[in-house]
């Protein structure tokens, strides 16, 4: 099925983001926007929730907690109880203090490394991957709003050309994609 | 857009757009080296080339290359670790911990300092590999299955906190430093012309699209990586200390010894970023976005945690008198009196008074002033730790025992070899990457770029 996409380019992020404003208060879903640096509060206008990344790392450093101090307690209480001056590790809890630092340690590595890859992996940026940007100058100085005409029931394109035609952008594009 | 007090300095001089930013950041890359570069490059490969080929001396040899003997154990190599490990606390503190407390101007000097401790990681993690000997078994000291039995590692030495501490730090630091580098490398990658550089930019750049919700990520990423990391700033160095104070050697015995380490390895830090970026900025020509408030700002850092390193020597003297502990007492002033008084006062200098120098405003706004107490603290930070494992040693409870250090060639080749490749590392970095957070720099342009600041609009609409 094809799509008619439109891409207006500003020059600017704050016009950018007023434009946006007007749009979404006329009943236009905006399907995405492309910047070379985040623009903060355009996320709610055009509709985008928090991430929930956070609580990944939250998880995955429970996960490092839990595989360190069931490791430890394997490796130096259950195993092999290293007697070392005369104090061998009878249990879990008298050798704790010892256990600290290689818990912490291990928590965020895991923590680090597992969001940091969920994070490349939701975005679909792996080496080797083709940029994805519509026009090469999004990572420079543009800023790009993308709306898809087939998320845009209501409004029709020639709405559409007279709600962005005083927004200040400076490049109108019209594409179809299959 | 985020306004601040007219009152502050901006942090980007000059009128600067956007696309200005992304112009003064991408030609060195693009252009062609100047012929310091290679100059220097060379100068460098051959000195880190030298220190490969004096490690490799050693490991054919064994360690009994090195200046060591019965008494003094540690010397040269693992003051060396230290160093490295102290120097690369700079990035990590500058992105992480400036990060969550909001200042701006880290956003200049984070990717380089960045680098620069990452690099400088790698230096410090030579170091207790080879000082194993036989490098190839270097995996033992991971927790892993073995055909020896019941042999695990050790986890209540501190030694093995060290690996976990040291392989977390450098890896943890590496993701963060690149996931930041990811768009950078995007900019670069959409502006790149030869064939060959738009595809090493599109393999590096991981194909980024700069889409509202991959930035809203991007900014959750780093923020919980800046919160993972920060404490993890401080155990690192924390842990290094207690390969000392764990110990019952008297002048290494000490509680006082994980702060006073963090505050030397930041101190240390910012030193050599200041030497590295002061050298940088012109060559490069980004002193509109790395300049004086900068260097200002990084001199107050370097002030205060070299105050903090002046009271913790004060302190330990005082505490080795006040314990009543005659050996600890003895250690003390052997170190300012004994045969080590000259690395004793080279350090006290270094480390306790040139850092005051930085209460006089002009001093520390002056660039030529600033490289050269860098390099004095740089210094002075390599003694500091010289003398606390030297000094300690050296005279032990038997006095027939006792000892002087002196190194070897291969001790001072290593060391100058692993400065050498530090160097390699960096310029590469330099000629490759882009050595500003370019876009993240473009966040702060329009609250504080010195054209947006001075115009008449700035303070309306708030």
């Amino acid at each position: 099925m094809s799509d008619k996409v439109i891409y207006a380019m500003y020059g600017d992020d704050d016009v950018l983001k007023s434009s946006a404003k007007k749009l979404v208060s006329n009943g236009v879903k905006i399907s995405e926007v492309y910047s070379p640096f985040p623009i903060h509060g355009i996320d709610p206008i055009i509709g985008i929730k928090g991430t929930r990344l956070g609580i990944m790392a939250f998880l995955y450093g429970l996960t490092g907690l839990a595989l360190a101090t069931f490791g430890m307690y394997y490796f130096m209480v259950v195993e092999w109880k290293m007697n070392i001056g005369g104090k061998p590790n009878f249990s879990y809890a008298e050798n704790v203090l010892a256990f600290i630092p290689v818990s912490f340690e291990f928590t965020v590595l895991c923590a680090a490394h597992g969001m940091a890859i969920t994070y490349l992996l939701l975005n679909r940026t792996l080496p080797g991957m083709p940029a994805q940007n519509p026009d090469p100058r999004t990572t420079d100085d543009k800023f790009v709003m993308e709306i898809r005409l087939s998320e845009n029931h209501g409004v029709t394109e020639d709405k559409l050309d007279e709600l962005l035609k005083d927004t200040g952008f400076v490049e109108l594009d019209k594409k179809i994609i299959e | 857009m985020q306004k601040e007090a007219a009152i502050r300095e901006p942090l980007i001089l000059g009128n600067k757009t956007y696309h200005d930013v992304t112009e003064d950041v991408c030609r060195p890359i693009e252009g062609k080296a100047p012929k310091m570069w290679y100059i220097l490059f060379a100068i460098a490969l051959i000195v880190g080339l030298y220190g490969v080929g004096s490690i490799l001396y050693l490991l054919g040899t064994g360690i009994g290359v090195w200046g060591l003997n019965k008494t003094i154990g540690w010397a040269w190599d693992i003051t060396n670790f230290v160093w490295w490990v102290g120097i690369g606390h700079a990035g990590t503190l500058i992105s992480a911990v400036l990060l969550l407390f909001r200042q701006k101007w880290r956003m200049a000097i984070n990717r380089s300092a960045e680098a620069m401790t990452i690099f400088a990681v790698f230096m410090a993690g030579t170091f207790p590999l080879i000082h194993m000997g036989r490098l190839w078994v270097g995996y033992w000291v991971l927790p892993l299955p073995n055909h020896f039995g019941s042999l695990w590692v050790n986890f209540n030495s501190p030694l093995l906190w060290d690996v976990f501490a040291i392989s977390t730090y450098l890896s943890v630091s590496l993701v963060f430093w690149y996931i930041g580098l990811i768009p950078d490398f995007a900019t670069i990658r959409d502006r790149a012309k030869k064939p060959v550089a738009k595809r090493m930019y599109t393999i590096l750049s991981f194909g980024w699209s700069g889409r509202a919700k991959h930035w809203n990520r991007f900014e959750l990423v780093s923020l919980v990586l800046a919160g993972l990391a920060t404490p993890l700033v401080f155990s690192v160095h924390s842990i290094v200390s207690f390969d000392f104070a764990t110990s019952v050697i008297p002048g290494w015995h000490t509680t006082i010894f994980p702060p006073y380490f963090v505050a030397g390895a930041v101190f240390s830090g910012f030193a050599m970023v200041q030497t590295l970026l002061l050298v940088m900025r012109k060559a490069m020509n980004l002193e509109a976005y790395i300049h004086t408030k900068h260097v200002e700002y990084m001199n107050i850092v370097i002030m205060v945690t070299g105050s903090i390193v002046g009271t913790a020597y004060i302190t330990e003297l005082f505490i080795s008198w006040y314990s009543g502990v005659e050996y600890e007492a003895y250690a003390f002033l052997n170190r300012a009196t004994g045969p080590y008084w000259w690395a004793y006062w080279s350090m006290m200098t270094c480390n306790v008074i040139s850092p005051q120098l930085m209460w006089i405003r002009k001093l520390r706004r002056s660039l030529l002033f600033t490289f050269f107490i860098s390099i004095v603290v740089n210094i002075g930070m390599w003694f500091e730790r010289y003398v606390i494992i030297v000094t300690s040693i050296h005279r032990d409870y038997i006095p027939a025992a006792w000892s002087m250090h002196y190194p070897s060639h291969i001790d001072i080749a290593v060391y100058i070899g692993t400065i050498g490749l530090f160097f390699v590392f960096f310029l590469l970095f330099a000629r490759y990457f882009p050595v500003l957070a370019l876009n993240e720099v473009k966040t702060i342009l329009k609250g504080s770029g010195q054209s947006y600041k001075e115009s008449p609009d700035y303070h309306k609409h708030h």
